[in-house]
């Protein structure tokens, strides 16, 4: 059944681009009226995508329409987000939105911000966490912080790509125990497992990344996680203190998922989604989901999303510029 | 013991085993058409098993994968169109079997080294998981930079005519592997500008291309012929079989040692898995001269391989939830969400899950023989299909394949491309197998080494730094340099005529 997803995929991308061709009649009342499309700018298996398909199969149905996941990858997920942005803004046509969109402007990758789209709620948000080697001479946050500060050259650092957002949390930190961002030591690597693999295997000094993505290295004993960089402790991890517990500093660092859709949405169009989304995202279903493969649940309705939205944009790009990365 | 009948007791449910067999058919469907991924059918799955208890849900997931990774070799053989990465490096072996009439030979032994494989990894997984990930996990980016090398010298073995052609091949391949964003630091090359480019080359339309469409450019050159593929085919698949696999019983061994071993490793682990198999095989064959003209011996090396490493592959997603590939990485997310959660633990809390687990890995692994049989007979049919009518039918997957895997009209685009590219080569005697190394391998090469020269500082000696790496380049360079002098050495002493013999002579001078 699942290959017959497939196909009204592909038929649904049909009917998509018949839509465009014929006329608008502002039947937004009867919306939905026939299956939507939701982009996911991230390819299949990835934390996007898993994560995307299952508020979907929820949202579907409570919306009494199927929801078409169609994986549009590539650029850096450049594409996938320009597509949302281009789409018809008749509610047909919606997608997964992520971090990433927070820094394209200031890295100069693309002109999309947050300001293009119409945002609908925001869904998840995880905090980086910052890990050693178990053999590492630094036992807690303090000391890492000193060495850190004494000489930031001395420190290497991973976890996913430059000018990512665990790269950029690193920056921030860095900064935040009062050493020049700039002089931040990043090796990069695509995604959190290759760069776990290397601090694991004690070839870097130090890896930040979504705590999710470390518990059984941990509870192996192979790594030592030492602070979220959270408002709170992580209720999956409660011996792990934040940062500003276990340094004294206030510094937060977050990347964020959320539903989107092309700025110009009918506002009840927008009205319907946010609430039928919120029933989602407030189910018990859906929180045990997240909960069970450690993803935050946080629920935005539309206005505190895009105040969201314009905080981490003001945030991460001061980090860039701090790391030399903002064009 | 008690743990392990209840085990037994958790997979003989009814809806487990209805289970596995549902997932087995879609795995064997999805994989069987050309383009669609297992990745793929991994990621349609997760929804639904969202809702099954832990042991069906991760039984789905295990018997889709074996299944559709298996499948993959059977359009790869009758079509030339290879299902995986791990399956590219035999298929043009595969492929001249069938049209030397020997098509379900091909298939028959693909299966069967592909179970043995298959279960040999599992043994491993089952015995010495907790020790093989601890070696594993030792990898950094300066081992894996070796491993990586060492896979691309495999291409000078593979490539069954000129050597120099097959090495140009190879660089050609890597030229290819260079478009797109630089993967650690994002600038772009070669991109002209073109935001899909600048996401790369995508490997499945650029292999389908290479080895399908050139194929039909080929036929479509050939006088008409109305009859289907040359060596129409009858009796019973796994005739033969045994024969092919009692005659290269070493290779076998051999091909599932080296698969488990790689295998383990996470990241692209499996697919260098079967390519050193390939090489080494032909390597250490009594007939080296026959490869590549559809002889069996390097399949079932390969084909061993190939499973062994799906199996390995596990090993460190379940000691570390470390993701050996895209597939384990969803397999992990479904661990977690049943409370399975990967680590220590997982080995001696509630054992009977894991065991429930592992009886799913065998049970996966066996149906492969009746369902590749079946799957053998239905694609028999092809064989009296008219030629004109098979092309036609095959170009269209090329063209659904190569959308579905981004659906962008672009990967089509790339698919062109690349299957005129490979025609044109193969018209002149450059082989294909050494392009598609290149690709697989170029990402992998570069990202360790830049990664490994960006902790050192640019120092290369450190590339000798940490112990593994160390013996790992030392044996690389070994092999590249000593057949040079001894050939050096041979011409000395008696110039001119020898080092430029044929094929034969130059396999073994390696």
């Amino acid at each position: 059944m699942t290959t017959l997803r497939r196909r009204t995929t592909l038929a649904a991308a049909f009917a998509a681009a018949l839509a465009i061709a014929l006329p608008v009649t502002g039947a937004a009342a009867a919306w939905p009226e026939r299956p939507i499309t939701l982009i996911i700018p991230w390819g299949a298996g990835g934390g996007t995508d898993g994560t995307g398909r299952i508020l979907a199969k929820m949202m579907e149905d409570r919306l009494g329409q199927p929801i078409n996941v169609v994986n549009r990858t590539g650029g850096g997920s450049t594409i996938g987000h320009g597509e949302i942005a281009r789409a018809k803004p008749d509610g047909y046509t919606l997608g997964i939105i992520t971090t990433e969109l927070s820094m394209f402007h200031w890295r100069g990758q693309s002109t999309l911000s947050h300001k293009d789209y119409t945002l609908i709620g925001l869904f998840n948000a995880d905090p980086s966490s910052i890990h050693v080697n178990a053999a590492s001479p630094h036992k807690d946050l303090r000391s890492l912080a000193e060495a850190i500060k004494a000489n930031p050259r001395s420190i290497k650092a991973g976890g996913a790509n430059q000018g990512g957002v665990n790269h950029l949390s690193y920056v921030g930190l860095v900064q935040a125990v009062g050493a020049a961002g700039d002089q931040a030591f990043w090796i990069p690597s695509e995604g959190a497992a290759p760069a776990l693999q290397l601090l694991a295997s004690g070839a870097i000094d130090a890896a930040v990344v979504q705590m999710s993505e470390t518990r059984s290295l941990a509870e192996a004993g192979k790594i030592r996680p030492l602070a979220v960089m959270g408002g709170r402790r992580d209720p999956n991890f409660p011996d792990v203190p934040t940062v500003k517990e276990a340094i004294g500093i206030d510094f937060t660092a977050t990347g964020w998922r959320g539903l989107g859709g092309p700025k110009g949405l009918p506002a009840d169009v927008t009205a319907t989604l946010a609430s039928v989304m919120e029933a989602v995202v407030s189910s018990a279903e859906f929180k045990e989901f997240m909960g069970k493969r450690l993803y935050g649940v946080e629920w935005k309705g539309p206005a505190d999303f895009a105040a969201f939205l314009a905080e981490r944009d003001e945030s991460f790009g001061a980090a860039m510029k701090a790391a030399g990365l903002a064009k | 013991m008690d743990a392990v009948l209840q085990a037994l007791q958790m997979v003989g449910t009814p809806t487990t085993i209805a289970v596995i067999l549902l997932s087995s058919l879609f795995g064997l469907f999805v994989g069987a058409i050309p383009g669609l991924t297992a990745t793929m059918a991994t990621a349609l799955l997760v929804p639904v098993t969202f809702f099954m208890d832990p042991v069906p849900a991760i039984a789905a997931i295990v018997a889709c994968t074996a299944m559709a990774i298996t499948a993959g070799d059977i359009p790869g053989c009758l079509l030339r169109i290879p299902g995986t990465p791990a399956s590219a490096a035999y298929t043009d072996e595969a492929y001249a079997m069938t049209r030397k009439g020997q098509g379900e030979l091909a298939l028959g032994v693909s299966i069967m080294s592909s179970t043995i494989g298959g279960l040999f990894g599992f043994v491993v997984l089952a015995f010495t998981a907790p020790l093989l990930a601890d070696v594993a996990l030792q990898f950094s980016s300066f081992e894996y930079f070796w491993l990586a090398v060492l896979g691309l010298t495999s291409a000078a073995f593979i490539s069954a005519g000129d050597r120099i052609k097959g090495v140009l091949s190879l660089l050609i391949g890597l030229f290819i592997a260079t478009v797109g964003m630089d993967p650690l630091t994002g600038s772009a090359r070669f991109t002209l500008g073109s935001e899909e480019l600048a996401g790369g080359i995508s490997f499945v339309p650029a292999m389908i291309g290479m080895f399908a469409l050139s194929e039909i450019m080929r036929t479509a050159g050939t006088p008409f012929d109305a009859g289907g593929i040359a060596g129409r085919v009858t009796g019973n698949p796994f005739r033969g079989v045994g024969a092919a696999l009692g005659t290269y019983k070493a290779g076998l061994v051999r091909g599932s040692l080296v698969g488990t071993v790689i295998g383990a490793l996470p990241g692209a682990g499996g697919d260098i898995a079967a390519w050193i198999s390939y090489a080494m095989s032909r390597r250490f064959s009594r007939t080296p001269e026959r490869f590549g003209t559809g002889h069996v011996e390097g399949l079932v090396e390969a084909g061993a391989s190939n499973n062994s490493a799906l199996s390995a592959a596990w090993v460190p997603a379940m000691v570390f939830g470390i993701p050996g590939d895209a597939v384990t990485a969803i397999a992990i997310g479904v661990l977690y969400m049943k409370g399975m959660n990967p680590g220590p633990t997982l080995f001696t809390a509630n054992p009977q899950n894991l065991y429930a687990v592992w009886t799913v890995f065998v049970i996966a692994n066996l149906l492969m023989i009746p369902f590749g049989w079946l799957a053998v007979r239905a694609a028999r049919g092809i064989f009296q299909v008219p030629r004109p009518h098979l092309m036609a039918t095959i170009l269209l997957f090329c063209i659904v394949g190569s959308f579905a895997i981004n659906n962008t009209v672009f990967g089509v685009g790339i698919m062109l491309a690349m299957g005129v590219l490979a025609y044109a080569l193969e018209a002149n005697g450059f082989p294909i197998a050494p392009v598609i190394l290149g690709i697989v391998m170029g990402p992998l090469i570069e990202t360790n080494l830049l990664t490994s020269m960006m902790i050192t500082q640019g120092d290369v000696l450190g590339l000798f730094s940490r112990p593994i790496a160390a013996v790992l380049g030392v044996a690389t360079l070994a092999i590249w340099t000593i057949p040079l002098a001894l050939m050096g050495m041979r011409a000395l002493r008696n110039h001119p005529a020898v080092g430029r013999g044929r094929t034969g002579n130059r396999t073994r001078d390696a």
